[in-house]
């Protein structure tokens, strides 16, 4: 998160204050002579407090005590946006399918690279770049062995790629310079490769500044399913980034899943109680070193990478740090509702949480 | 008649420029706009907060747009947590102002960074150094701006003014020696005021001129003045010697104001160092001003009456000032009262330094040249005093 600069008037304080402040050499005989002193400092104390007063906390019903919040009642224009958070959960986009010669599936997509201003919170408006005009991208699934073909057009003004993480020939990584590079407005290139390992992957865009490329919302999703696939869940993805609406590099302002920071805190991620609910988390947040996630009233599998079918760790919090991603495992227990967010509070409080509502 | 065809004679061309400027600028405006290319950049987003009331669990800015464009608050944070607020829901235009209320737990001393969050994704910051509960403006608060101001601006400028006899005893080269030591202590009050004024405007983010509002108070402070002064020589049965003390006491009484606006604001925001140390550096401070209200009196026998009049001319605006700093914490409006006050101690020494010349017309012998120096020193070190 940025640090805001230190103030101007701190460091210039005003000579006329500092005079104020003072305590003066002036004796203590002055002040018997006027008695006025106690009286003075009584009446002071009164407003000032006291270390331990607390100014705030006889109202208890303010919004700081119950969590960090946008300005009550102000939402953001999905349908303007063109993309739902809630949606974004259960979206997986597994291409168009065709069979090949040899038998294996053949996958096709076409990604469309756009600007689009984005209502990122209520009444703020975010220049983006973004894959298929939505942060994050699309989450594109296949399953590990299948042939993947991906045409990448860029209808922004600026130049991008399509990174792929995973096993693939150089000239498919997606960077300048490697297979047709960057890719020009107006242009279009093809990316194709086999997908493995399987496991859970993201994309994202590779031009220069590469940081600023991804924190403008050029980020996606790739999941490989193992042949065998996994185990019948609920199956959910959360994207964790921000927004560094001022764009100095410095943090961001803004921490969010899945493109609307606090939006789960409104519409809660609704699961069943006693069925599996298996979430897909990547971390693509730029300018902060790490993310990560902490689940109330429950614990989770978690398998880093998805590379692996059995769990590392059986834990209610995890970190990732950018680019780095794993599946959670979890079953809740009981009904009603349990917070999800950073565990790195300060990311929660500027946006990053939400809320499951488990249901019977 | 000819009265009547010689005014339209002035009148007429004078009409006919004053159409032809409004029509021209008509022009401008509608057609001259658009041969020019519109700003590069990106809008200017500029809020200046010109108040904060701290209650319990509640901040409440008072913000101004001061920049060129339009600025929408759309979120604000206060240390790194969004929060709950009302005001602020649409757009502020230049120069508006708005009143945003955040709904959020502070507490007593700590400091705080409010975030405002425009609609652009613009960052507008705003620190608290240290939270302290507003003061209410009841009954016990003004009771205490009274006593405050009474203790800093009435006490030790009567206080100074005793001083009257023992100068009656040193003689028409002791006077003028005397004289320009006021002169020296008011130098040095104008400085110190005009720098405290151009810092206090620097804060305020210069909505309405900032820096250029001391000035304006400066100079508006002479000239009116000036026009006092203009009015009261004309009047015969005043001589020199009242008549400047008035005006001392008037220029000082703004200056007091200024003095007291400054204790006030410290006091609202919880800076204020009360007790023995404030009062008593203060009435040492301040009792030399009695003593340049008193200078040109030597010659004369004023009765008490009027003393106190020209002590309490001096004084008491300190308690206006108090009151006004405690309640309306606006250093726009400070810094245009301090300029108020060095441009009367400006007026004053214009009309004490007649008075110091001999019956030569010399000004600056040695014995004014160290009496002058005396005052810069005496206000100085004092000044220290209660810096310590």
């Amino acid at each position: 998160m940025s640090t805001p600069e230190p103030p101007e008037h701190e460091n210039t304080g005003s000579s006329r204050r500092r005079f104020l402040l003072g305590g003066a050499l002036a004796g203590t005989a002055g002040a018997a002579a006027l008695g006025l002193g106690g009286a003075l400092t009584a009446s002071a104390e009164g407003t000032r407090g006291t270390p331990t007063g607390h100014g705030g906390h006889s109202s208890a019903h303010g919004g700081g005590v119950t969590g960090p919040t946008f300005r009550t009642g102000s939402t953001v224009d999905h349908t303007t946006n063109g993309f739902h958070p809630t949606d974004v959960l259960r979206d997986f986009d597994y291409g168009r399918t065709s069979r090949m010669a040899d038998g294996r599936t053949l996958r096709e997509w076409d990604i469309y690279a756009s600007d689009e201003d984005i209502e990122i919170a209520p009444g703020v408006t975010f220049p983006a770049w973004t894959f298929d005009s939505r942060i994050p991208g699309p989450t594109l699934r296949c399953t590990e062995g299948d042939r993947l073909r991906v045409r990448f057009h860029n209808g922004s003004a600026h130049p991008h790629t399509m990174h792929f993480h995973g096993i693939h020939p150089a000239e498919m990584d997606g960077i300048p310079g490697a297979g047709d590079g960057v890719i020009e407005p107006g242009g279009s290139t093809v990316y194709e490769f086999d997908a493995e390992p399987f496991g859970l992957h993201l994309y994202h865009c590779h031009v220069g500044p590469l940081a600023e490329h991804i924190a403008r919302g050029m980020y996606g999703t790739f999941i490989v399913d193992p042949k065998q696939g996994r185990p019948d869940a609920d199956e959910l993805v959360m994207v964790m980034h921000g927004y560094n609406t001022t764009f100095d590099g410095e943090g961001n302002q803004l921490y969010a899943v899945n493109g609307v920071p606090f939006h789960y805190m409104h519409e809660p991620v609704r699961v069943r109680r006693g069925e599996l609910v298996r979430v897909y988390l990547v971390n693509a947040l730029e300018y902060d070193p790490i993310n990560s996630f902490h689940l109330h009233g429950n614990f989770f599998d978690y398998y880093p990478t998805g590379t692996r079918l059995e769990p590392s760790e059986f834990t209610d919090t995890i970190v990732q740090a950018q680019g780095q991603r794993g599946i959670c495992e979890m079953r809740f227990k009981y009904p009603g509702q349990f917070m999800f967010h950073a565990h790195k509070t300060e990311f929660a409080e500027l946006g990053w949480m939400g809320m499951f509502e488990v249901v019977e | 008649m000819t009265t009547t065809s010689s005014s339209l004679r002035i009148w007429a061309p004078a009409a006919g420029v004053v159409a032809l400027i409004a029509l021209t600028l008509t022009a401008l405006a509608v057609l001259g706009g658009r041969t020019l290319p519109d700003r590069a950049g990106p809008p200017i987003e500029e809020l200046a907060v010109e108040q904060t009331l701290l209650t319990p669990g509640e901040i409440e800015l008072t913000v101004r747009n001061t920049g060129a464009d339009p600025v929408r608050v759309a979120q604000v944070f206060v240390n790194d947590a969004y929060v709950d607020f009302s005001g602020g829901a649409t757009a502020i235009d230049r120069l508006e102002s708005s009143t945003l209320r955040l709904h959020y737990p502070w507490h007593a001393q700590q400091p705080y960074a409010i975030s405002i969050l425009t609609s652009t994704g613009a960052v507008i910051e705003h620190e608290i150094p240290a939270a302290v509960a507003t003061p209410q403006p009841d009954g016990g608060f003004f009771g205490l701006m009274t006593l405050l101001g009474t203790y800093v601006g009435i006490i030790p400028v009567v206080l100074g003014m005793l001083f009257l006899p023992t100068l009656r005893r040193i003689g028409a080269r002791g006077v003028r020696v005397l004289l320009a030591v006021t002169v020296g202590l008011l130098a040095f009050l104008a400085v110190d005021a005009t720098l405290d004024a151009f810092e206090l405007a620097k804060e305020s983010g210069g909505a309405f001129g900032g820096p250029a509002l001391v000035v304006l108070g400066g100079l508006l402070a002479f000239l009116a003045l000036s026009a006092i002064d203009h009015r009261l020589s004309r009047d015969r049965t005043e001589t020199g010697g009242l008549r400047l003390a008035l005006l001392i006491s008037i220029g000082i009484g703004l200056h007091n104001l200024g003095e007291g606006l400054a204790i006030g604001t410290a006091y609202a925001v919880g800076e204020l160092a009360l007790g023995v140390t404030l009062v008593v550096g203060f009435a040492i401070h301040n009792t030399t001003e009695g003593l340049a209200i008193v200078s040109p009196l030597t010659r004369r026998r004023p009765p008490l009456g009027t003393l106190l009049g020209l002590g309490a001319i001096a004084g008491a605006p300190a308690i206006l000032g108090a009151v006004i700093g405690g309640t309306v914490s606006n250093p726009e409006l400070s810094g245009f009262l301090l300029g108020i006050g060095v441009g009367a101690i400006a007026q004053v020494i214009v009309q004490l330094v007649p008075a110091v010349r001999d019956k030569a017309g010399r000004l600056l012998d040695p014995a004014t040249v160290g009496g002058a120096t005396a005052g810069l020193l005496a206000m100085y070190l004092t000044g220290l005093l209660v810096t310590a």
